[in-house]
């Protein structure tokens, strides 16, 4: 009981939206894809609802082709980013339009779309006013129910949250699992943030230019990435790298080298160091850690947190921009020199060709 | 200041209202008293005139020819240019661009140009003095233009919306009537109109394309010389009764005009 999709491939013009790709998404699960804008997430899932056909591959549902099957005879059901629904009807109508086309009785149309109503919280008043009357959260919950009410197999949400605003998009996000818990569909969750796809659990697919990098249990994707490419995308803010030489028991930055500690067993040569930015300290956290002299380029202050951004030089390189988190506020003076540290059992080591090489024991906690 | 902006406002509806208040003046007033010097109101009250109108069919005939081809041509025009203006704004495919200026290069042409061809055509193969003819040549200007500005309509529909339609399973015809009409009901209603003003103005093509049958009023109008001369009172009362269609439709689509005249692209 599964999507499935076969060297699946989008051309249009000269450019490829979306390169081979084989992707299997297993009934009753949430799946996420992650990826920032223009990733391809919108193109692979009006491939995936049937709204465009695919250039090359084919795509099976349940064991059956349905490549060539147009959306009207496919069982899916898909919620946009902007808030879709009919203006000129009401949002019992807008609710009732799937059930109507299928030609149900109107007593279960009517048991349904309320089922469908209680689940999103859209009250017997929301119900009989029109969509563009109500709040754009308000709005999205009625997209959001007439997805649901028709028990599709395939439920595509398409970066639902993403025009609302935080408080609401919190609340929604919080129900979301809940509301879709019991329908054993498979639902495939579109967003650019990795926070999101952590929220939300399940399996997450990283896109990056028309490309699956990887996909994988959320926590393992995010603990594990297999390449620099999926740990710059699954990681908000992107994740620090740092060119180093790594030779026996020793990494070298160029500006100073420093105890491999935790990677000693990793072959020695060139890597790409990669580090998240919880992991970049500004303030000694022990004696181990390796200290770097940056420049403080940019500071956010979000109360709790404070994200540093820093210049970072290495001799004859090109300079490198890094984040570190720090908890409190923190304002150190613009274009001053400030020591960051990291501690080499947070590193990543990724060869030359992205591909992850090592990861120290520590790296893959958090 | 106020005075000043409310007396220029004032003065320049006078002016545009003279003409009107001066053909009401003289439907009500007999010829006699027409042609006997200037008078602001109907001395010699009299309704005679619209009886006449109302009463002689050649009259009355006129007003029902030039309603019948009227209609059709909106009809037509609306049921053509739907379908023209979805696909422009939908799609795209080799030459549309091109394809969407042309129409509108259609409307560029004086009328009088079309006559000549129309008439010989529509003799050619019996059309001559139906009305279905007049109603097909006001289609040459009345479709692009219907398209142009039913395209800009659709055009702030988002295609999600036809997506989601599909994807609730409703297919398209039954999408275009349902959820999508609806939608762009406005615009539906601007296009009936511009049409609809085309062609209830327009004289040229209506006079050359029929004689007796499908005669329009405006025809009827400018023919109407009797043997003891013009009769100045009858052509005001059948002047004011032409002036009362277009006023009504006006009126109901009064909110949209602005957007139509910008053809939808507000």
């Amino acid at each position: 009981m599964a999507l499935t999709l076969q060297g699946v491939t989008k051309v249009s013009g000269a450019e490829t939206h979306i390169h081979p790709t084989d992707l299997t998404l297993e009934r009753g699960g949430m799946t996420v894809l992650l990826g920032p804008t223009l990733a391809g997430k919108t193109s692979l899932m009006r491939l995936m609802a049937g709204l465009d056909r695919p250039d090359a591959g084919r795509i099976l549902f349940d064991g059956r082709d349905v490549t060539r099957l147009r959306v009207q005879d496919r069982n899916v059901a898909m919620v946009y980013q902007q808030f879709i629904n009919y203006p000129a009807a009401t949002v019992y109508d807008n609710i009732a339009s799937p059930l109507r086309i299928k030609g149900l009785a109107s007593g279960e149309i009517d048991r349904r779309v309320r089922q469908a109503a209680g689940l999103v919280r859209l009250d017997e008043v929301q119900l009989r006013k029109r969509p563009l009357e109500l709040s754009g959260g308000q709005q999205q919950r009625c997209a959001l129910a007439r997805a649901l009410v028709k028990e599709a197999t395939l439920v595509l949400l398409d970066e639902p949250l993403a025009n609302l605003d935080y408080k609401l998009r919190e609340e929604l996000r919080a129900e979301l699992p809940r509301i879709f818990a019991d329908s054993g569909a498979i639902f495939v969750y579109a967003t650019t943030e990795p926070h999101e796809a952590l929220l939300l659990g399940g399996n997450t697919a990283c896109l990056h230019e028309g490309r699956v990098t990887q996909i994988g249990p959320t926590p393992e994707v995010y603990r594990a990435p297999v390449d620099a490419t999926t740990a710059r995308v699954f990681s908000d803010p992107p994740m620090n790298f740092a060119p180093v030489r790594k030779s026996g028991q020793s990494l070298d930055f160029g500006t100073g080298a420093f105890p491999a500690g935790p990677l000693s067993s990793a072959p020695d040569g060139r890597y790409m160091a990669g580090f998240r930015p919880n992991h970049l300290h500004i303030t000694r956290p022990e004696t181990d850690a390796m200290a770097f002299n940056a420049h403080v380029a940019v500071t956010e202050i979000t109360g709790s947190e404070s994200f540093v951004h820093v210049d970072w030089r290495p001799p004859g390189g090109e300079p490198a921009r890094w984040v570190a988190l720090a908890h409190g506020v923190h304002e150190p003076p613009l274009g001053t020199e400030m020591r960051v540290f990291v501690e080499p059992r947070h590193l990543y080591l990724f060869a030359e060709s992205g591909a992850l090489a090592a990861a120290a024991p520590y790296a893959t906690a958090a | 200041m106020k005075i000043g902006n409310f007396l220029v406002v004032t003065l320049y509806i006078l002016f545009l209202m003279l003409p009107i208040y001066w053909l009401l003046n003289m439907s009500f007033k007999p010829n006699s008293e027409i042609l006997g010097g200037i008078t602001f109101f109907p001395r010699n009250f009299t309704v005679q005139n619209y009886v006449t109108i109302f009463t002689d069919p050649s009259w009355y005939m006129g007003y029902v020819n030039s309603i019948l081809y009227v209609a059709m041509n909106t009809v037509i025009s609306l049921a053509v240019a739907l379908p023209a203006a979805y696909a422009f704004s939908r799609y795209s495919f080799l030459g549309d661009k091109h394809l969407f200026f042309w129409l509108l290069t259609n409307r560029m042409a004086p009328p009088a140009v079309f006559a000549l061809p129309f008439f010989q055509l529509y003799s050619s193969v019996g059309l001559f003095d139906t009305h279905i003819a007049v109603a097909l040549a006001h289609c040459l200007f009345n479709v692009p233009l219907a398209v142009w500005i039913l395209e800009g309509f659709m055009r702030g529909v988002p295609k999600e919306i036809d997506e989601t339609a599909y994807i609730d399973g409703y297919s398209w015809p039954r999408f275009f009537v349902k959820i999508f009409m609806p939608l762009i009901a406005s615009g539906i209603g601007v296009a009936a109109f511009f049409c609809f003003m085309f062609s209830w103005v327009e004289l040229l093509l209506s006079r050359t394309l029929t004689t007796v049958d499908a005669k329009p009023i405006a025809a009827t109008m400018t023919r109407t010389v009797s043997a003891s001369g013009l009769d100045w009172g009858l052509l005001a009362a059948a002047g004011v009764l032409t002036i009362i269609p277009g006023a009504l439709v006006v009126f109901f689509v009064r909110n949209y005009i602005a957007k139509g005249f910008a053809l939808g692209r507000v």
